[in-house]
């Protein structure tokens, strides 16, 4: 039954910043033990979806949902047990640079006021957790010694570093400014993590490799709307025009007639 | 109908700018509250301690230097301005006791308080605004801590508890950059300098310096915080915030300086009736 119930749930979402909407109206069910990709372009609302989800935004119409539970009327108090079984990785890692990496992956477990955790517990689990992205041996480093790719693994560390794990992570562009072997490094993590923690992932993303390679399920952001909602193979024979050409990586033809009316310009055509 | 237009368009953005002002200003002082709001439980707490200390570090014993040396440098200047002034007109006898009132009362506490706002402010706006733009802060909330518990609180304590210590040694070391002068320069007899202060100088006037210390302290603090945690994006948004947060923290210094000034002058004539220094 718990199953088959959504672990996230967004109903009829709108999101305005100023006189830009970015989100419209938006649907979304996300399964359980599920990989889901949101692609779309850069600036199309997808960070703002991911915030949605663990309250770190809030809808300007609409309601949103985690196991059954509403959460977008909730104050930051009693977001606060909802939150500790939601993991979130930043675009920009936001790992804490005054601590060394084993107390920014041990500090989900250092701040839970809930309770107690004992310190061993938490250097063990952060040990494991830095094992299992192969940092092995990093914990006494501070961020900034630590190369782009091996920040992003720190933060995925960081966010399987539960305990319990996190029901569901949230990935915000987990591979943007990293080198083709590297992003794929983090990919095969993503995959990895679900195998063996069984967790739910949510994926904002706008690189296609990565989507293709982890999502059980891509659905395309654009105009604050879904515009596709499959699996991979299924994007891949999308006949939409917008779908398409993302896939391909092809401009949209005002923003080429920019571009040329500024060569114009320039008079270099 | 442009001319309407015109008016029609000025009257928005002046109500827009008084709105957003507004809003502002009820941001501020929520966000006072919060930062207050943790105080008590964090320093019966061990984390709290553990957040606290570093912050006492950097605000308190790494500003020491600093501000020894302006306090010396304010007891030095006030003693050269006025020692011609005062040996002319026969009242050298009095310039220690005048010179140590004017350092802690007025321009010890000030002065230490500018230093501090530079020092301290700037490097906690330019601290919590790269947190706020990298998403530390986000990532704070999302794993169920209170950035501002966790950051705001301790950073504002430190401050509010640090500047009145530190003051102390703006003082110290004002009176004797005074001495300096006046016995080692001027080559006066120590001994005129010392007793117009004892005559002189009350605790009152060193009370009053250690409450402003304590107000500049807590201003220093909370505008720094709050520039920090609501800064703009980007580096440009960063050094913004990091000036406003000193021209914020100076301007209030300065205003509650005058503020102060008017109410302990009135609560010592009520007291204690007028008081001539000269």
């Amino acid at each position: 039954m718990d199953i088959e119930k959504p672990i996230i749930e967004l109903r009829r979402v709108t999101k305005s910043f100023g006189r830009q909407r970015v989100l419209d109206d938006l649907d979304l069910r996300i399964e359980r033990g599920k990989t889901t990709v949101i692609i779309g372009r850069s600036g199309s609302g997808k960070s703002v979806l991911l915030k949605h989800i663990v309250g770190l935004l809030r809808p300007d119409r609409g309601e949103v949902y985690f196991e059954g539970r509403r959460i977008d009327t909730l104050n930051e108090k009693t977001l606060v047990p909802i939150r500790r079984q939601i993991s979130f990785v930043f675009q920009l890692n936001a790992l804490f640079d005054s601590l060394t990496v084993g107390e920014n992956v041990g500090f989900p477990m250092t701040e839970n006021t809930a309770r107690q955790v004992p310190k061993a517990k938490i250097r063990e689990l952060g040990r494991r957790c830095l094992d299992i992205v192969g940092l092995a041996g990093f914990e006494s480093k501070i961020p900034p010694e630590l190369s782009g790719g091996e920040k992003k693994r720190v933060a995925l560390a960081r966010a399987i570093a539960m305990d319990p794990p996190p029901k569901i992570i949230l990935y915000d562009e987990p591979t943007t400014g990293l080198d083709p072997p590297r992003a794929d490094v983090i990919n095969k993590l993503i995959r990895h993590l679900q195998h063996e923690v069984h967790v739910t992932s949510v994926v904002v993303t706008h690189d296609m490799k990565s989507a293709l390679e982890v999502g059980d399920r891509i659905l395309m952001l654009y105009n604050g709307r879904f515009v596709a909602d499959g699996s991979p193979q299924a994007l891949l024979e999308s006949d939409s025009p917008v779908v398409k050409r993302f896939i391909e990586g092809i401009a949209e033809p005002e923003e080429l007639a920019t571009i040329s009316r500024h060569a114009d310009f320039d008079g270099r055509r | 109908m442009p001319r309407s237009n015109a008016i029609e368009n000025w009257v928005s953005s002046f109500g827009g700018g008084l709105i957003a002002q507004l809003e502002n200003f009820g941001r501020f002082w929520m966000f006072c509250a919060a930062t207050v709001s943790y105080i008590a439980v964090d320093l019966f707490s061990v984390r709290g301690w553990k957040r606290l200390l570093p912050q006492c570090y950097f605000i308190g014993t790494r500003s020491v230097p600093v501000i020894m040396l302006t306090g010396t440098f304010v007891g030095m200047v006030l003693l050269v301005q006025g020692y011609d002034q005062f040996d002319n007109a026969g009242l050298i006898f009095q310039l220690g006791g005048i010179v140590n009132i004017s350092v802690v009362s007025e321009l010890g506490p000030v002065l230490a308080g500018v230093m501090l706002a530079g020092r301290v402010g700037g490097a906690l706006t330019a601290e919590l605004g790269t947190m706020n733009v990298t998403e530390q802060l986000l990532a704070l909330r999302s794993m169920g801590a209170a950035p501002i518990r966790y950051l705001a609180t301790p950073r504002f304590l430190a401050c509010l508890l640090l500047a009145p210590l530190l003051t102390c040694y703006a003082n110290i070391m004002g009176a004797f950059g005074a001495w300096l002068i006046f016995a080692v320069v001027k080559g006066t007899d120590s001994s005129i300098f010392w007793s117009s202060t004892q005559e002189m100088v009350e605790y009152w006037d060193l009370w009053t310096g250690l409450v402003k210390a304590v107000l500049f302290g807590g201003a220093i603090g909370m505008i720094s915080c709050y520039k920090g945690f609501h800064c703009k994006p980007g580096a440009g948004g960063v050094g913004q915030a990091c000036t406003q947060a000193f021209v914020a923290s100076f301007i209030t210094i300065l205003a509650i300086d005058l503020f102060l000034n008017m109410i302990m002058n009135g609560l010592y004539e009520r007291w204690y009736g007028f008081r001539s220094l000269i």
